[in-house]
């Protein structure tokens, strides 16, 4: 992919589990790593999600982790996109029918990418970065 | 000093905390750099997945169990099909053993590595974890190729597994074996000599034999504490009785045991080799035939419709021993499923290990015991004052009164 000129800064992912199998998640460290290595394009994953630009949420949000999201939420910084990994924060997936679940994702916080798959490939992840890039950029331009 | 600072502080970590990678809290009481009390709920990551279990059917079910836990999927599948396989009386063929051997022996692989990389990424290692996380894809790739995922294999099921592994593919594995083989002796310098390392994992985190024994603790956390336990050898299943598995314990590298973080990383180190040497003989060793005992599904739910009685199914996960008990009564969907996850016998040495340690040490500590929360968290129902949870006293007032009720 080639980056456009208005992508002036790296973009920085937190990572939230809502309660997942971590499947999604070791998938998410996994593409982090030297096999498919996106830090040469400047993302990582960083600790608050006072730093982040893209918020990535895995798993099904329990009912514990509702209130949890929507704080990590409020507290990242505009423009920011969240992204949801996995197709049990997109119906519930195989847990559809669970009784502690306040999920899908996108009933909890506005969700702007999804990325299916139980769990997705990390292919799939990174195209969904890719993604979050474009419409991070284009938020961006509104703002400016 | 006033007063007000020698009481101490509080430190909540969680539930969301970079050090951890799955929701949990910790609550810390402080003393200077000290940890004087642990205190931790979990929970958060509790989705009732034994409650759904009794509304589906075991075909349905092994979809389930795989999702329990995204790194050890397979020791749940398999244990929970051992128990239902056991009600059903259906017998697994030979040739599907020593492929659900092969199958949980490289999850076991790509599970101590990944075990490996997070452990060094919280010493402050960071290029041991990149390094780790990058052997780990091989033995990925290895599963991606007999079973055709990467995460949640979805490769056995009740009476066996869903494909063969044959003798074409048998190469593949071969490299893969050999290419952790090559690096073995690298990883084992580079984790166990390296003085960082040392420094902050000897004498960290200490579990003496007898505290591991009273806390319950099973799996690596146990062997490393020098208790001689492994599902894999003290009650064998699927192929692991006609192969050579012994325990792996600290003592077998270093001569003694001493039940601290280093001890924890030999361990898990010396049980990727032990996982190359399994696979090898499993290889050799397998015998030709079916894959499942049932191939039509239909045919396979009957059996299980029909199926009545209880029983237990024990694995040997990465993390320790995975228990399903199961109970059927002649309806498609179990009348009772129980998960004890290894990581709910494990977390209790959390309050033993963590103490008096410093700050500095508490995520390589609580990573220590490999935590699986996914795997773990429950709940317990409280309605009116009622308690599920029975004290030893009570189980005995009970037992007393059972007694007496027979005898009259």
């Amino acid at each position: 992919m080639r980056l456009s000129p208005s992508f002036n800064r790296s973009l920085w992912v937190f990572h939230f589990n809502s309660g997942s199998c971590n499947g999604c998640d070791i998938e998410i460290v996994a593409i982090l790593t030297p096999r498919y290595d996106p830090e040469r394009f400047g993302v990582r994953l960083v600790g608050s999600p006072k730093h982040a630009d893209v918020l990535l949420v895995t798993g099904p949000v329990t009912h514990d982790m509702t209130s949890r999201l929507q704080r990590v939420y409020e507290q990242m910084p505009d423009p920011k996109v969240v992204m949801c990994i996995g197709t049990c924060g997109q119906s519930g997936g195989v847990f559809y029918d669970s009784y502690n679940l306040d999920g899908p994702v996108g009933e909890v916080i506005p969700v702007d990418v999804y990325v299916p798959g139980c769990p997705p490939r990390p292919e799939a992840i990174i195209d969904g970065v890719v993604k979050a890039i474009a419409k991070l950029e284009r938020l961006e331009g509104e703002s400016s | 000093m006033s007063e007000e600072a020698k009481k101490g502080y509080s430190v909540p970590i969680g539930p969301i905390h970079p050090a951890l990678k799955e929701p949990i809290l910790f609550t810390f009481q402080m003393n200077g750099e000290k940890v004087e009390k642990v205190d931790f709920a979990p929970g958060k990551a509790h989705r009732g997945i034994e409650w759904m279990g009794m509304r589906r059917n075991p075909v349905q079910i092994v979809h389930l169990t795989d999702r329990i836990c995204g790194i050890c999927g397979v020791s749940h599948t398999l244990a929970f099909s051992r128990a239902v396989e056991q009600v059903a009386e259906i017998e697994v063929p030979e040739r599907a053993h020593y492929v659900r051997t092969i199958i949980a022996e490289y999850e076991r692989i790509q599970s101590h590595l990944l075990w490996a990389g997070v452990a060094a990424h919280e010493l402050g290692f960071d290029t041991l974890f990149y390094l780790a996380w990058r052997v780990r894809e091989e033995s990925l790739d290895v599963i991606e190729y007999l079973t055709g995922n990467r995460v949640n294999y979805g490769i056995v099921q009740v009476g066996g597994v869903r494909r063969d592994i044959t003798a074409d593919q048998f190469p593949r594995i071969e490299a893969s074996l050999s290419y952790y083989e090559d690096l073995f002796g690298k990883m084992l310098t580079l984790f166990l000599e390296d003085t960082t390392i040392k420094m902050r994992s000897r004498n960290t985190g200490v579990m003496n034999q007898q505290e591991a024994l009273e806390l319950c603790a099973i799996g690596p956390t146990a062997r490393a504490s020098g208790l001689n336990m492994d599902v894999r050898q003290d009650s064998p299943y699927a192929a692991y009785g006609d192969v050579d598995v012994r325990a792996v314990m600290p003592e077998q590298y270093l001569g003694e045991a001493r039940g601290d973080v280093y001890d924890r990383i030999v361990v898990r180190l010396l049980e990727v080799k032990q996982s190359i040497d399994i696979v090898r003989q499993c290889m050799d060793q397998m015998p030709a035939g079916e894959v499942t005992a049932e191939p039509k599904i239909p045919k396979l739910l009957a059996l299980c419709k029909k199926a009545e009685g209880e029983a237990v199914g024990r694995v040997e996960a990465p993390r320790g021993e995975c228990l399903h008990y199961v109970r059927m009564d002649g309806h498609e969907q179990p009348l009772a499923w129980k998960v004890k996850a290894s990581t709910y016998s494990n977390q209790m040495s959390w309050l033993k290990i963590l103490q008096g340690e410093q700050l500095a040490d508490i995520p390589i500590i609580v990573a220590s015991i490999d935590p699986c929360m996914s795997c773990t968290d429950r709940v317990t129902v409280l309605r009116d004052g009622r308690r599920d949870v029975l004290t030893k006293e009570e189980l005995h007032r009970l037992s007393v009164e059972k007694t007496r009720r027979l005898q009259s």
